[in-house]
């Protein structure tokens, strides 16, 4: 009595398993009964196979530091007035300072007490008198930008991941990496450029006076007035696609942004057949717009995104309500993309896109196939390999990788793990690499024999001294995969994951496997010659 | 069935070809390390950073004509290469060009009017991830070799620590040496492929450092040249096989796997071929050498 019988009901146990995890791969509709704690996930297939889209974005956090700097000035600003405290200039100096400009110490005390309420994080700078002006600086210190940089970070990855979901991707994969990096995995995406210009679009929505005292055909960013700026609105004629650009100098100081909405939704124009996008403005943003363009009739309204000009229509008379909406000479579905990202929320700072990998379908479709084309081949010349070697225990040494491949790929689909081509590269060469543990063992068996002795003993002689160079050489071979697999990305990740689980797997399968089908062949039946 | 019957080669005798032969592999393969480092070498764009495409025209496309249609859009300094079958190119461009995916495709729709085409893949990569990728493959490497001498040396003693790390180092610097030689790319995946053939050959030398540590145990008193030989040969038998079946699935990856991992199975292959000559050749005279001196200082 060998114990065998544990062992071969954990063989089994593992067979049924790995069977149960790979159904809802293999079959195309699962059964009605199909419910409950059975496994519903299939292996899920890498970017490389099923095609798509593979997104490495950085999220330029400085530029978040320094919006939250303006932000902080046009409040400062505000609070300035509020006070009646006169001030020459209040705005952001470089990439961590606000400045402040005042005429005289005395005022100068008095807004060091506000600032001091009022933004307790910032650091007051000591005061300084330059040109018979008062300067006084805050400065944000390192731990407070690194927090603001975090959060932007966080935004834009909740930002990213509503856009995409209302563009409609099945299965995206949007992650924090790193410090300031965002990944975005879109599995068959059909139209990524699209897809990235809706994800990159930073978003950011306001509504700007129209300086019309400024002859803006003229005018260059250098000339305008200090609270100015100059833009440009472009046009796109729908006929001939040419693109015909307006300049238009509107005031610096947004006097509402997108962060008031709280809906936009395409809509078409009946009279012309033309879209527009509807936007519906909460509470404040309708006061505001109602005060605005109260306060403004007659004069033109230019509705900017991340500075460009969308359109810049004359106010005709007061807005309540609280809705408005946008043209511009967009097409279906430009309109379409810019009521997703409005409704989505714009980024807190601009994204770069670092990396961009796309692979098409049909070269995904080829490279599946041509894996287990390349996979079957290299089965067979192996099976056939060690059939003609061995004799019968090759066969059984084959079966066993059957089982090694049945187990790991039972396995992948039980973690959830990723299939890439390099793991399927990784299967294909563990077909190779998993019969090695029984040729390790059968050279033994074959000395041992050779030193006369009988089939049973030389068995048990070959696996015992077999048993620590197989285990040395499993864990010299997992270290390198765990290395890659600590280290890759996308693909490779995919190689390492293969082959650390097949490496453990091949361990079982070599040890337990094979050797319960030797033990329980030999006890049964009296072999005088072993077929080797 | 035996291919190899009961051996008695004098493989340590050997040494000095092996050595030599193993010497001028080593410093191709450092030439080719300067060449990657100075990114002379076929630097694949995941390091280098820039723009490949995988393009698929209807109709038979030759490069010349890819080309032109690319120079005419200032599109210079472009690597082309024409998969054979499908009519498929592949285009490359290195950061220094910096023009995008969507430049190429317009300068091809513009250049070759009467010749549809789908872009199966497009790769584009930000110089700093390459900078980072390059970083992260450093320090995989490293921390395997690291990995690996420490187990080595804890399972048997630093001498043989030091020979497997060294003929794993030796199978890398082969590695390296053909690709460099054959001006093939040397990318991610090529890296891949040199960490799993490190660890494949690491095994191949265990088994073969096994036997040793086995007969040394066993026959004290045979010089250990005598032992180290007796050793290899009578793991000869499983070190051919093993690498036959493994060869085999090497192989068919290369012949049927795709142009994707067309590289990457090549490596495969050679680096299959390199680890079992190594720890045939390399990792056991290494160590038997070493010990021989260290036993005659004993004697002395």
């Amino acid at each position: 009595m060998k114990g065998y019988t544990w062992r071969i009901s954990l063989i089994l146990i593992f067979i049924i398993a790995s069977c149960v995890y790979l159904t809802p791969t293999l079959v195309d509709t699962l059964p009605t009964w199909w419910s409950g704690l059975l496994p519903k996930d299939k292996i899920h297939l890498g970017l490389d196979l099923q095609g798509g889209t593979h997104l490495v974005m950085e999220v330029e956090t400085q530029k978040a530091v320094e919006g939250s700097l303006e932000l902080i000035a046009t409040d400062l600003e505000d609070s300035l007035n509020a006070q009646n405290l006169r001030f020459k200039k209040v705005a952001r100096l470089g990439g961590d300072k606000v400045q402040l400009t005042l005429y005289d110490r005395g005022s100068a005390d008095k807004v060091q007490a506000m600032v001091k309420k009022k933004y307790p994080d910032l650091e007051a700078l000591p005061v300084f008198d330059e040109g018979g002006f008062v300067n006084m600086q805050l400065r944000i210190n390192e731990k407070e930008a690194q927090v603001r940089k975090d959060r932007a970070v966080a935004q834009a990855l909740e930002t990213i991941r509503n856009r995409i979901d209302q563009f409609g991707v099945s299965e995206p994969v949007i992650q924090r990496e790193g410090l300031n990096h965002i990944v975005v995995q879109l599995p068959g995406i059909k139209d990524p450029k699209r897809a990235i210009e809706l994800i990159g679009k930073t978003a950011r929505l306001e509504f700007k006076l129209v300086d019309e005292s400024v002859n803006a055909a003229t005018a260059t960013a250098s000339s305008v007035p200090e609270d100015d700026e100059l833009l440009y609105e472009k046009r796109t004629d729908p006929a001939t696609g040419a693109v015909s650009e307006t300049p238009l100098v509107v005031k610096k100081k947004a006097m509402i942004t997108g962060e008031l909405l709280t809906d936009a939704q395409i809509r078409i124009d009946s009279q012309y057949n033309q879209p527009y996008v509807a936007i519906e403005f909460n509470s404040t943003g309708a006061r505001l717009f109602d005060q605005v363009t109260a306060a403004n009739v007659g004069k033109r309204f230019a509705i900017v995104l991340d500075s460009n000009i969308y359109s810049a229509p004359v106010i005709r008379e007061r807005i309540s309500g609280g809705s408005a909406q946008i043209s511009g000479s967009f097409t279906e579905k430009d309109a379409a993309d810019l009521a997703i990202v409005l409704r989505a929320g714009s980024l807190p700072a601009p994204v770069k896109i670092l990396q961009n990998i796309t692979v098409g379908p049909s070269l995904g479709r080829d490279s599946i196939h041509k894996g287990l084309m390349a996979g079957l081949i290299g089965v067979l010349l192996v099976v056939s390999f060690m059939a003609m070697y061995y004799k019968i225990s090759g066969m059984v040494a084959n079966f066993g990788m059957v089982l090694n491949i049945l187990f790991l790929m039972g396995a992948l689909s039980a973690l959830g793990a990723t299939l890439t081509l390099p793991g399927i590269a990784a299967i294909v060469l563990l077909v190779g690499m998993s019969v090695d543990s029984n040729v390790l063992i059968f050279e033994r068996i074959r000395e041992e024999l050779r030193l006369g002795k009988t089939p049973h003993a030389a068995l048990d002689a070959g696996y015992d001294k077999a048993f620590l160079t197989i285990m040395d050489s499993h864990v010299t071979a997992l270290i390198t995969a765990a290395v890659l697999f600590q280290f890759g990305t996308g693909p490779v990740k995919g190689f390492a994951v293969s082959l650390s689980l097949g490496i453990i797997i091949n361990l079982f399968t070599s040890l337990v496997s094979t050797k319960v089908i030797f033990d329980a062949f030999l006890e049964r039946v009296h072999v005088k010659r072993l077929s080797i | 069935m035996e291919l190899i019957k009961k051996t008695n080669i004098d493989f340590i005798g050997m040494r000095k070809f092996s050595f030599l032969a193993s010497g001028i592999m080593a410093i191709i393969g450092i030439l080719g390390i300067i060449a990657i480092a100075r990114g002379t070498a076929n630097m694949g764009i995941d390091f280098s950073g820039g723009t490949s495409m995988q393009i698929k025209f209807a109709q038979p496309a030759n490069s010349q004509a890819v080309r032109d249609a690319l120079g005419k859009a200032g599109i210079k300094e472009v690597e082309l290469q024409e998969v054979t079958g499908g009519n498929q190119i592949l285009i490359k461009m290195h950061k220094s060009t910096g023009k995008s995916a969507d430049a190429v495709s317009d300068a091809l729709k513009a250049g070759i009017p009467g010749n549809s085409f789908t872009v199966e893949s497009s790769t584009e990569i930000g110089p700093s991830i390459g900078e980072k990728l390059k970083q992260d493959t450093l320090v995989a490497v490293a921390l395997s070799m690291l990995g690996i001498i420490i187990y080595i040396a804890w399972r048997f003693d630093f001498k043989f620590g030091v020979g497997a790390v060294v003929a794993t180092m030796h199978d890398v610097l082969a590695m390296i040496a053909v690709f460099y030689v054959l001006h093939r790319e040397v990318n991610i995946l090529f890296i891949t492929a040199v960490l799993t053939i490190a660890g494949y050959s690491l095994t191949d030398t265990v088994v073969v450092f096994d036997r040793i540590r086995e007969n040394m145990h066993k026959s004290l008193k045979d010089p250990m040249l005598t032992i180290f030989n007796r050793s290899i040969n009578e793991t000869l038998s499983r070190t051919i096989i093993t690498s036959v079946t493994t060869f085999l699935a090497a192989v068919s990856l290369y012949l049927f796997g795709g142009e994707v991992i067309h590289d990457f199975a090549f490596a495969l292959v050679v680096g299959v071929v390199v680890a079992t000559y190594s720890s045939i050749f390399v990792a056991s005279p290494i160590v038997a050498v070493w010990e021989k001196k260290a036993v005659e200082v004993e004697a002395a």
